[in-house]
């Protein structure tokens, strides 16, 4: 499809940096976990989000460079470009799921804790940070939250968040969205208990359709065989939590 | 009943993984092969690292993919690394698809990318040419003979140049570059086109103008590989693509005077392309009795 243009309409602030903007579109059939490829014609540049909802749309958007920026200070009434919903999105399953999200990754993990909510699925998340200041609000569901330095919540990762929910709950599976190291050792963390975890990846993106190739991660294609991924799909990829391309497809650690 | 062989090829089936598609690491190609195809094509690489053009690089709609990638990559030296990983275990044959923006430079990537040992050396001839007036090297003879016979002078591996049909003489061009030593030739590269948003007021694509691919440009491709087929005659292989999604749009690709078929688009279109095409390919010629690629005749007047 081509970009369509769409209104802002909600503007709410998550933290310091991030802000989830509401737009004027409805996704009914899309699911947490898909993406958009949203544009941004004064700013000459277009690139993927993952949906925080899809009735209506939202995105949550953390100011980092010169485009997510320019996404977070715009105001109401402004427009923005989408294609999409492109991607594979998370497959809701089992009575008990855990969600677990490191900084803004926790965005599309709220949206599958209301899609849970809706087929009476019971979800507990996990919401970490590096410090109380970078946490995203809570999602529908129970969410506990940790910080690296200990300013709020338990201290420490979000595997200290697991461990201490793992104590009083069984999980029938685990969902993860943020850094790729922390998702490694989270769906490590959870294979230990013999469950099964569904990770949302991030490579850097171009056509996001399947075509171009520059999404790759080993054989698998982020944008199209993704963005979620098993972890028994992942854990002999030889690429998966250690290398992505650049903008030329050079090779860079993680 | 699929196996065509040239350039010193055997391909298992006529389907050839086009460049620019899920090309960009010898892991994609060895996917590709598994997937079915009979050959793959490297994504297109240069002598230094290109970071490419910012998005929207690729946009469609309906039967149209317009793209402008800017022709992105790490560069020959990692190229040569991922290439011969891909020519190892590939277990089909891999083209390597090679760019420049000067006739020295595509001279340079060429005998570099010769040390992975690819089966043959795709020339990809759509790009400007920065020393001329900037046009395409594929869009006169003359340029497009100027690459032929610097690559020709660069390599002892078959050589295949891919044209254009944004020109009113393929044919000629075509010929010519045969005669200047290229061993088979590839077509058609992508159609110029471009997208306006009339809300944003500007182009789509942030490079304004980029390719057409998909089932838009089948028509085109058609009569560009009959055109060049008439042109060079009958023993010069032609890998033709544009626009090929089923297997009856390959067999009328190879009715037009192709020897094999590139896939391109159809990868993203439908999902296990090749084995698709390929089975549909394999259900027409048994409905029509023919037991071999070289039963599906060049259409005649």
């Amino acid at each position: 499809m081509l970009p369509q243009p769409v209104k802002v309409v909600k503007i709410e602030k998550e933290n310091q940096s991030v802000v989830t903007l509401t737009l004027s579109c409805r996704m009914p059939e899309a699911v947490p976990g898909q993406f958009l490829m949203v544009w941004l014609p004064a700013q000459q540049e277009e690139k993927p989000y993952s949906l925080a909802d899809n009735d209506p749309v939202k995105i949550t958007v953390g100011a980092r460079g010169p485009f997510s920026t320019a996404l977070c200070s715009l105001k109401k009434g402004d427009f923005v470009w989408i294609r999409g919903p492109y991607g594979r999105g998370f497959e809701l399953k089992g009575k008990k799921i855990l969600l677990v999200g490191g900084g803004y990754g926790f965005a599309p993990l709220r949206f599958l804790a209301k899609e849970a909510r809706k087929k009476k699925i019971s979800a507990i998340a996990v919401c970490g940070a590096r410090t109380k200041s970078l946490l995203l609000k809570a999602a529908s569901c129970k969410t506990i939250y940790t910080t690296d330095d200990g300013s709020y919540g338990i201290p420490g990762n979000v595997l200290a968040g697991m461990a201490f929910l793992f104590k009083k709950h069984k999980f029938d599976l685990v969902y993860s969205c943020g850094p790729e190291k922390m998702m490694q050792a989270v769906a490590k963390e959870a294979e230990k208990r013999k469950i099964a975890s569904q990770l949302l990846l991030e490579r850097y993106m171009k056509c996001g359709i399947g075509v171009c190739g520059h999404c790759c991660c080993g054989e698998l294609l982020v944008c199209v065989d993704g963005p979620m991924f098993w972890y028994s799909q992942l854990k002999s990829n030889p690429e998966f939590g250690k290398i992505w391309r650049d903008k030329s497809g050079k090779k860079v650690s993680i | 009943m699929l196996a065509v062989s040239f350039c010193g090829m055997r391909l298992r089936n006529p389907l050839i993984l086009a460049s620019g598609i899920r090309g960009n690491s010898a892991d994609l190609l060895i996917r590709a092969a598994k997937e079915g195809a009979g050959a793959v094509t490297s994504k297109s690489c240069s002598l230094k690292p290109r970071e490419g053009h910012a998005n929207p690089t690729a946009v469609n709609e309906g039967a149209v993919w317009l793209n402008a990638i800017g022709l992105s990559n790490p560069g020959v030296e990692e190229e040569v690394v991922e290439l011969k990983k891909a020519v190892k275990h590939c277990g089909v044959p891999v083209i390597a698809s090679i760019v420049g923006f000067s006739v020295e430079e595509f001279g340079l990537v060429a005998s570099k990318i010769s040390q992975a040992n690819p089966a043959m050396i795709e020339i990809d001839a759509s790009c400007p040419n920065v020393e001329g007036k900037g046009k395409m090297f594929s869009s006169c003879v003359e340029d497009a003979v100027l690459v032929t016979r610097e690559v020709r002078k660069s390599t002892s591996l078959p050589i295949s140049i891919k044209l254009s049909a944004d020109v009113p003489n393929i044919g000629e061009i075509a010929s010519e570059c045969i005669s200047a030593g290229a061993n088979c030739i590839t077509a058609i590269n992508t159609v110029g086109g471009m997208y306006i948003d009339a809300y944003a007021q500007r182009p789509v694509l942030h490079n304004w103008f980029g390719g057409v691919s998909g089932p838009a440009i089948k028509p085109i491709a058609l009569k560009a590989v009959y055109n060049i087929r008439k042109a060079v005659g009958p023993d010069v292989p032609i890998i033709g693509t544009g626009g090929v999604v089923t297997g009856l749009d390959a067999v009328e690709m190879i009715m037009a005077g192709a020897t094999a078929v590139g896939i391109g688009t159809a990868v993203a279109i439908r999902k296990n392309a090749f084995r698709e095409i390929s089975k549909e390919m394999k259900a027409f010629m048994k409905k029509k009795g023919f037991r071999s690629i070289s039963d599906i005749k060049l259409i005649e007047k």
